[in-house]
């Protein structure tokens, strides 16, 4: 299978790069930031493209999720609890349960519906955090400390932080892609190829399909915390159907189906929405075709292009 | 509440009602019909709006700007089709997402580009500038009657044309089952593009009707383009009186909702508190209400897919 | 435009994936200005007023703030937090400004004030001044030309009191400066607010309030309805044939807006600290080239601006150009030696100005143009209500 190692060898070739790029004259602060960025969202891309890929649920909603962690972090920071044994517990519990309640009812819909009210669970959210006064409501709220570990202000520390989200970033990729060649990952598939078949076998797809939203969605909070504790601010914007959106890009851009597409397809979005403002304040006329012809002639996305390039 | 309020604010919600159902029935059309998301159908709304302004302001006439917007808005929505939409019919639904968010962007920025950031003015034509008392201190302007009117008649124009003519029962069979429709020899391409174009029109209809009410602005189109989503998604995609009862749905919830659930709240909170978490409430009950019906009728309520 | 360099915001991403880091030598004599300015999404006209207000004073100071030759960075927050963080740190780190100018909106301060001033970098908002650093939160880095949010509001509180109105209506958007701008307006209007009413950010309709404020019957509306809001508000204001009662807005009803509103808009009220009619020599230069320059009328997030650019000017040139010495440069900024578009001007303990506040009215120009007029003064050399809180010496 070339497709899959080609993809795969880029993407490990990207961390590789991610990881090396402190030590090879990308140490300034402006780089890590920017990296910070692109290593969170493609965690958060990665946990999306499982669900999607995985599960064919497409959620219009996933950036929510990641912002019930980022607003955990907020909202125990606003209390002065910012250690890790308190943020991260609670941060998990909260998006797990979030994801619980909001996929108990969502997985009973099915297409387009499905990604309707994925969105309408997304603005609830996204309303919700706009009406918290004490935490900041429509402005966001700005974090007194970074999240410490274990009484220990190491988030503080920029190198620190770069290889925590990296090894993030490469959890998730590799707990997704395990969690989808287990039998658990089969069951999935064959849910979304074959509902019917699945069910006559003795398998209800709906608890598989729940647990794979509710997985997603944690790790989506994760992430969360992450990018809470990047930016050092948290806002509803973070909730609203234009993050999903921009997650769900960055999966279709990389390539729906692959799991390193997701991260590839994140390196190359935060790239692009980065370098291309400096060419002129009406970027996005050049942005906007440039999605439209990934559509159009990159069926696959990235790694299907990679793929038909070398077949 | 005095009877004479809660009129004045149920026509209201009609009046934003019917404004959705004409964006969201060549939605629904075109999403039923062609199994086609659509996300540049906001814009669409917009084009329309600035078209209408820009008609308006040159021809110095805003019934000679309406006449001029829609043809403009028909052939713009044919150019698109031909250019981008063609090409997507059959690749799946998050293509058609990434893609039609693509044209979102470039058309918002365009507009921009063309017109400025600033909200242009439609002035409301002469003919319609006064209002009638439906309740004491408060003109109803006349404008907004006319819209409802416009709206309602072109309902029924729909209605009579999907209901009652060969045309419209190509199409009601095309959103129940596309490919038997295209074997029986039908040109389904041709269909597609009517379909889309007339959509596209409609959309743009809304757009120039909103002009002298609503600030016409760079992605004035993307609220609307939400709503007018929940909307078919509530109605069940593909069918036009779906489409219409949930848009009436939706906007009597959400003008309804705005007036009436601070004081509701004010039974158990203290008055401030009330009015602000009222509010909130308010603008989620639109999304409630979408996810309470797809929880009972997960495919909406009017499918109008057999299969 | 050729004092915008975009040199500066170049290199990044594909610097990034081909040359190792470009190093930024810092033009000897110069002094770099990071200017926020949202360009994005519907409010971008705001953004425009605050950097045209900001390059006219450039302009008028021929490129050079305190002697030294001024670079400018457009940033453009778009209007969301983390890009804004993302950006501002660029700026700080990459491109090594000196100052950061700008901001229209206060979330975005929020967001990007703790990046700015941790670096020692002086802040100064021409436009957002949040409550949060005007009290307690009060920085050494951070100045405002503007306001604080709450004195404006509180202006037509006090005009509801000289007039005698007895029964507001208020209705303000659903979300942090709508909620500070009722508590603004009440902390001087004693009388009777007959309702508050919240409406959603994204609101296009008003007329389920409109109807609301018929069945009221107040003596007066209050309301704060910035960018489109105020345009759809104004012209649905006036179609419902409520313009018999008085309206008294902040941020509603502005030059930035106007353009869109014309007619409907006249003989409306505002309150703000500078209007384009303002006579004062400073203020005329502003407003004339101004117009000659970019051909519409400035609003107060071009004049502030415009003062942003004075004062650095003022600073820079009383520490003797030494960007370094920040206790210099601080000392520069509190002395605010220039001559203010709004004549009485001055900074607090909090580095929020003390300033005289102004009732507006909307009029038409002889030429067609909309602007406020100023109608009477409201508040003297008034201080902002949390400036005591500040433990800033």
């Amino acid at each position: 299978m070339p497709r899959l190692r080609l993809d795969v060898a880029l993407t490990l070739l990207v961390l590789a790069a991610l990881a090396l790029a402190p030590l090879l004259g990308f140490g300034a602060n402006h780089y890590l930031t920017l990296f910070a960025r692109i290593m969170i969202l493609a965690a958060a891309a990665v946990s999306l493209s499982f669900l999607v890929g995985g599960a064919g649920l497409a959620s219009l909603g996933h950036a929510a999720a990641m912002g019930v962690g980022a607003y955990a972090v907020a909202i125990l920071d606003a209390h002065r609890l910012t250690d890790i044994t308190i943020v991260l517990p609670v941060a998990i519990v909260a998006a797990a349960l979030f994801s619980l309640l909001t996929g108990a009812i969502a997985i009973r819909t099915e297409g387009v519906n499905f990604i309707m009210i994925t969105l309408a669970f997304g603005q609830m959210a996204f309303f919700t955090a706009s009406s918290l006064a004490p935490y900041g409501g429509d402005d966001g709220y700005t974090l007194y400390d970074r999240t410490e570990i274990f009484g220990l202000r190491l988030m503080e520390n920029r190198l620190f932080f770069h290889y925590l989200c990296l090894g993030f970033l490469l959890f998730c990729w590799g707990f997704c892609a395990m969690l989808l060649a287990s039998r658990f990952g089969r069951v999935l598939r064959a849910a979304r190829e074959n509902p019917l078949r699945v069910q006559a076998v003795g398998f209800a797809p709906y608890p598989f399909r729940l647990l794979a939203y509710v997985i997603a969605g944690t790790l989506a909070g994760l992430a969360g915390v992450l990018f809470a504790n990047a930016t050092e601010f948290v806002a509803p914007a973070y909730m609203g159907w234009q993050r999903s959106g921009e997650l769900i890009f960055m999966v279709i851009l990389g390539g729906l189906g692959r799991l390193s597409g997701a991260i590839l397809g994140a390196v190359l979005f935060v790239l692009l929405e980065t370098w291309l403002p400096n060419l002129t304040t009406h970027w996005k006329m050049i942005f906007g075709p440039l999605l439209i012809l990934a559509v159009l002639f990159m069926r696959g996305g990235l790694i299907g292009f990679l793929g038909a390039r070398r077949g | 509440m005095s009877t004479g309020l809660f009129l004045v604010q149920a026509l209201n919600g009609l009046q934003l009602g019917i404004l959705l159902f004409l964006v969201a029935a060549g939605l629904t059309l075109v999403f039923g019909v062609m199994d086609f998301i659509n996300l540049a159908h906001g814009v669409q709304y917009m084009l329309g709006a600035y078209l209408g302004a820009a008609l308006a302001a040159a021809t110095g006439s805003f019934w000679l700007g309406l006449l001029w917007a829609l043809p403009a808005a028909l052939i713009f929505g044919l150019l698109l089709e031909v250019l981008v939409f063609r090409h997507l019919y059959d690749r799946d639904h998050l293509s058609q997402v990434l893609a039609t968010f693509g044209v979102i962007l470039f058309l918002n920025q365009a507009v921009k580009a063309i017109w400025g950031a600033a909200p242009l003015q439609v002035p409301v034509p002469a003919l319609l500038e006064d209002g009638v008392v439906l309740m004491p201190g408060l003109q109803y302007p006349l404008y907004r009657i006319a819209v409802l009117c416009a709206g309602i008649a072109t309902a029924l124009g729909l209605w009579f044309l999907v209901e009652r003519t060969r045309l419209g029962m190509l199409v009601r069979a095309g959103a129940t089952n596309a490919p038997m429709v295209s074997a029986l020899g039908v040109d389904i391409r041709r269909l597609f593009m009517l379909v889309f174009a007339f959509g596209a029109m409609l959309a743009g209809f809304a757009g120039v009707l909103a002009g002298p009410i609503f600030s016409v602005e760079p992605g004035m189109g993307d609220h609307v383009l939400i709503l007018a989503f929940v909307v078919i998604v509530i109605g069940g995609i593909g069918s036009i009186r779906g489409a219409f009862i949930a848009a009436l749905i939706v906007g009597l919830t959400d003008t309804l909702g705005k007036s009436l659930m601070p004081d509701l709240m004010r039974l158990f909170l203290d008055p401030s508190a009330a009015r602000q978490t009222g509010a909130a409430l308010a603008s989620m009950l639109v999304y409630i209400a979408m996810a309470a019906i797809l929880a009972f009728r997960p495919r909406g309520l009017f499918p109008a897919r057999s299969g | 435009m050729n004092l915008i360099s975009r040199r500066g915001a170049m290199g990044g991403a594909l610097g990034l994936l081909s040359a190792p880091a470009i190093l930024h030598a810092q033009p000897a004599g110069g002094v770099k200005i990071g200017l926020v300015a949202v360009q994005t999404g519907p409010q971008a006209a705001l953004g425009s007023q605050l950097r045209d207000g900001f390059l006219m004073g450039l302009r008028h100071l021929n490129g050079r703030l305190g002697g030294l030759t001024a670079e400018t960075v457009m940033i453009d927050d778009e209007l969301k937090p983390d890009v804004a963080v993302t950006k501002v740190r660029t700026a700080l780190e990459r491109d090594r400004c000196d100052f950061i100018v700008g901001v229209v909106f206060s979330n975005i301060l929020q967001a990007i004030i703790r990046p700015v001033t941790e670096a020692n970098t002086f802040l100064i908002s021409t436009n957002a001044g949040p409550s949060t650093f005007a009290g307690r939160g009060c920085n050494p880095f951070f100045f405002t030309t503007s306001y604080n949010n709450d004195q404006v509001h509180s202006v037509i509180g006090q005009v509801c009191e000289d007039q005698g109105y007895k029964r507001v209506f208020v209705m303000v958007p659903n979300y942090q400066a709508g909620r500070d701008a009722v508590a603004g307006f009440k902390s001087r209007f004693k009388g009777e607010v007959v309702d508050e009413v919240y409406v959603p950010l994204t609101q296009l309709d008003f007329a389920a309030e409109l109807a609301k404020i018929a069945a009221a019957k107040p003596d007066a509306i209050f309301t704060f309805m910035p960018g489109g809001l105020g345009v759809n508000l104004v012209r649905q204001y006036r179609q419902a044939g409520l313009a018999h009662i008085p309206f008294l807005s902040t941020f509603t009803v502005d030059e930035a807006v106007l353009p869109a509103q014309q007619d409907a808009a006249v003989g409306l009220f505002s309150a703000a600290s500078w209007a384009p009619n303002m006579d004062n020599a400073a203020n005329r230069r502003f407003v004339t080239d101004f117009e000659a320059a970019f051909n519409y009328v400035p609003a107060s997030y071009a004049a502030q601006a415009y003062d942003g650019a004075m004062l650095l000017d003022s600073a820079i040139r009383r520490a003797g150009g030494r960007l370094a010495d920040k206790d210099a440069i601080r000392a520069g900024l509190r002395a605010a030696d220039f001559a203010s578009v709004r004549g009485n001007f001055k900074f607090g303990v909090n580095h929020y100005p003390v300033q005289d506040f102004w009732l507006l009215k909307v009029a038409k120009r002889a030429d067609g143009k909309f602007q406020t007029e100023t109608v009477r003064k409201v508040l003297e050399n008034n201080v902002d209500p949390w400036a005591a809180e500040c433990r800033m010496r």
